[in-house]
């Protein structure tokens, strides 16, 4: 049954954007509107069939949804599709990366939290946590920047590679896109650490946001896993304390967790769309943020509603897994 | 917390109903001090926003005054405490005014989606049938939305991207708006649920109560326990989103209201350059302001949930409030994404959201 569901999620949200970007104009007038007499503007927005009622357009717009066709962006006539390949790699990149700080952060953290709960520990932790989701990602990016890229200058201010790395990644004969899988092929470990150290930045920036999460819900679960009576079971057999909360009170308490990922996607791809923006990482929120500006609504439509269509896939494999992992969850 | 509250007259007193003060007198330790540490963060936000014409040395949009203009990206002197940024506004007078527009944004936000997000939940939960399955679908769906996406969309559709003052705040608020609806929505609706199998409900219909008096008198009065909780975190989200599309280019113009999140993108070249004043200050106005909001909604959330209260004291003055907690595990708080931590085992379906298996 919930399996069905992605289908209407995934109509709603195109639809809702369709009808949300549209009942501002057309997309010609937004981009081209002062620039061109009216004859021409007249004239283009015929060409392009927007004069024609919207029901129409709405009709043939799910059509060619359905064929995987989501427009051709105006500013520079590529396809959107082709959008998503080339930007979307980098998007993926970022989100791993970050996803890896957030894991590393929030889990053993939360376990702590967890471990000393209402104690100084505990405390210090949950502000963190809170400051976590309190700091706009842009502004962690620029922190993180001015402190290590501009007064340290350990790690470079912008970008996902330097010049001379991308050039040699440029000529593989089969490039993914993924810098650093790219940077691997060319078998130069100074490709592979331009890359990676372009990463570090945007990854923690955007990985403390979920982190704190992260936190917060591997507390609160281990919390209850914690007083369970197969806990207070296991600690009066002698099981050390380090295995009780690793073990016995973490295992548990790790299927709401993978519950929640699904939400945070959401949460992710927005954060993405800033924290490209502030690195200047060559991704689809760069792309997109760079068409809002541009007023390209036809680049922007087609984006979004990718991007809404790949939250809800995401949501629905989530629920599998979670289904998979839980004997209790069956749809 | 001493006995007085342990034996209690049938109806709790006022101090004791009133949310934030009873929640003060029932935390301790920790909480309490965390609970008191956001009250004074949020506390100084308020006057600020309500004082900021009397406390900014200038106004957000002067360029200059008697001794010249201020000059571009001054570093911080005893006439610009925080220097000036790259268009040569000072920066403390915008850290000052952009409270009273995050404020603004807040109050307009949170009492539009209060109010349909109410009305929808209240209405979809009581008659229920193809309206309500409508409505919780469509509310799926955009609550799985990236919000600041259906911001953006929003804020296209209302303003198409730049405004003035009132504009840009409606704009703002407007496109926060449909965000929250759906937060709302879901919380009302599975209170009502629960609450129309209650016997009093019964029994008023069996009186001959009409459908608006029953929902308005009996179901609503009964279902709004967890708002504040919502309503706080939700003024976070806000400013957060607000200061996302400021920082996108979709926020405030410059001369018609200070904005955090605009001074934050045309700071974004100055770090470069090891300019910090211009990003610093305006970043931590944000942080300062989220962080003491949240850590009240935080502190309220976990009075509410008797799993997550402080354990050396616990049930006496908790009052009705611990009975049912709609608020799964007490982490709604997790941020935009909301409604982390879900209980062990705990599906959707428990809170009348999601899916029927």
């Amino acid at each position: 049954m919930r399996a069905l569901l992605i289908i209407p999620t995934v109509f709603i949200l195109v639809t809702l954007v369709f009808v949300l970007m549209r009942s501002t104009g057309d997309p010609i007038t937004a981009k081209l509107g002062g620039q061109l007499p009216a004859d021409q503007l007249a004239e283009r927005i015929h060409a392009a069939g927007y004069d024609r009622p919207i029901i129409v357009q709405y009709l043939e717009y799910l059509g060619q949804i359905a064929t995987g066709n989501f427009g051709t962006t105006l500013t520079d006539n590529r396809p959107v599709t082709e959008i998503l390949f080339t930007y979307g790699a980098a998007t993926l990149e970022l989100a791993f990366y970050s996803l890896l700080v957030a894991f590393v952060i929030g889990i053993p953290f939360g376990l702590i939290a967890a471990y000393f709960r209402d104690k100084g520990q505990d405390a210090s932790l949950r502000v963190f946590a809170i400051l976590c989701y309190a700091t706009p990602v842009f502004f962690a990016g620029l922190l993180l920047k001015l402190v290590f890229s501009v007064w340290l200058g350990w790690l470079p201010v912008a970008g996902r590679a330097s010049v001379g790395a991308q050039l040699q990644m440029e000529v593989l004969p089969n490039k993914t896109g993924l810098y650093t899988i790219d940077a691997i092929m060319t078998g130069n470990p100074a490709v592979l650490g331009d890359v990676l150290a372009h990463a570090v930045l945007p990854a923690i920036a955007l990985g403390l946001l979920t982190a704190g999460v992260f936190l917060r819900l591997v507390r609160t679960n281990v919390i209850g896993t914690l007083s369970t009576d197969y806990v207070d079971a296991a600690r009066s057999r002698g099981v050390s304390e380090y295995r009780l909360v690793r073990k016995h009170a973490y295992r548990p308490a790790l299927i709401p967790i993978i519950t929640v990922i699904g939400l945070q996607i959401a949460l992710l791809l927005g954060g993405a769309v800033l924290t490209e923006t502030t690195f200047e990482w060559k991704g689809l929120g760069f792309m997109l943020a760079e068409y809002l500006q541009a007023r390209d609504f036809v680049a922007v439509q087609g984006i979004v509603a990718l991007l809404a269509v790949i939250v809800a896939l995401t949501n629905f494999i989530v629920d599998i897994i979670a289904a998979l992992i839980d004997p209790r969850v069956r749809y | 917390m001493s006995t007085d509250t342990v034996i209690r007259a049938p109806k709790r007193r006022l101090r004791d109903r009133i949310p934030v003060v009873h929640q003060l007198r029932q935390s301790v330790g920790l909480q309490r001090g965390m609970l008191i540490a956001g009250l004074v963060l949020t506390g100084i936000f308020v006057f600020v926003a309500i004082f900021a014409p009397l406390i900014a040395p200038y106004g957000f949009a002067q360029l200059r005054d008697a001794a010249g203009p201020f000059g571009s990206q001054q570093p911080p002197s005893a006439e610009h405490l925080f220097g000036t940024t790259v268009g040569g506004y000072d920066v403390l007078s915008r850290v000052l005014w952009g409270a009273q527009t995050a404020i603004l944004v807040i109050i307009i936000a949170v009492t539009l989606s209060l109010f349909a997000g109410v009305l929808l939940g209240l209405v979809s939960g009581y008659f229920g049938g193809w309206l309500d399955r409508v409505l919780v679908v469509l509310c799926d769906a955009i609550y799985a939305f990236p919000s600041l996406l259906l911001a953006i969309v929003m804020a296209i559709v209302i303003s198409g991207g730049q405004s003035n003052l009132w504009g840009g705040v409606f704009a703002a608020a407007i496109s926060i708006t449909v965000v929250f609806i759906p937060q709302y929505f879901r919380v009302i609706r599975a209170e009502t649920v629960r609450i129309k199998a209650e016997a009093y409900v019964e029994s008023a219909k069996v009186l001959g109560a009409s459908n608006s008096r029953v929902m308005f008198r009996h179901v609503l009065r009964n279902s709004t326990r967890t708002l504040p909780l919502i309503f706080t975190l939700n003024s976070s989200e806000a400013i957060l989103t607000l200061a996302g599309l400021g920082f996108l280019g979709f926020g405030i113009e410059p001369t018609a209201a200070a904005e955090w999140g605009y001074d934050l993108n045309k700071a974004l070249s100055d770090v470069s350059s090891g300019i910090w004043w211009t990003a610093l200050y305006p970043g931590l106005a944000i942080v300062l302001v989220v962080l003491g909001i949240t850590l009240v909604g935080e502190s309220l959330n976990d009075l509410a949930d008797p799993r997550l209260r402080g354990r050396r004291r616990v049930a006496q003055a908790s009052g009705e409030v611990a009975e049912t907690s709609v608020v799964p595990g007490g982490t709604l708080v997790a941020g935009p994404g909301g409604l982390a931590g879900l209980e062990d085992g705990e599906s959707f379906d428990e809170h009348g959201i999601g899916v029927r298996s």
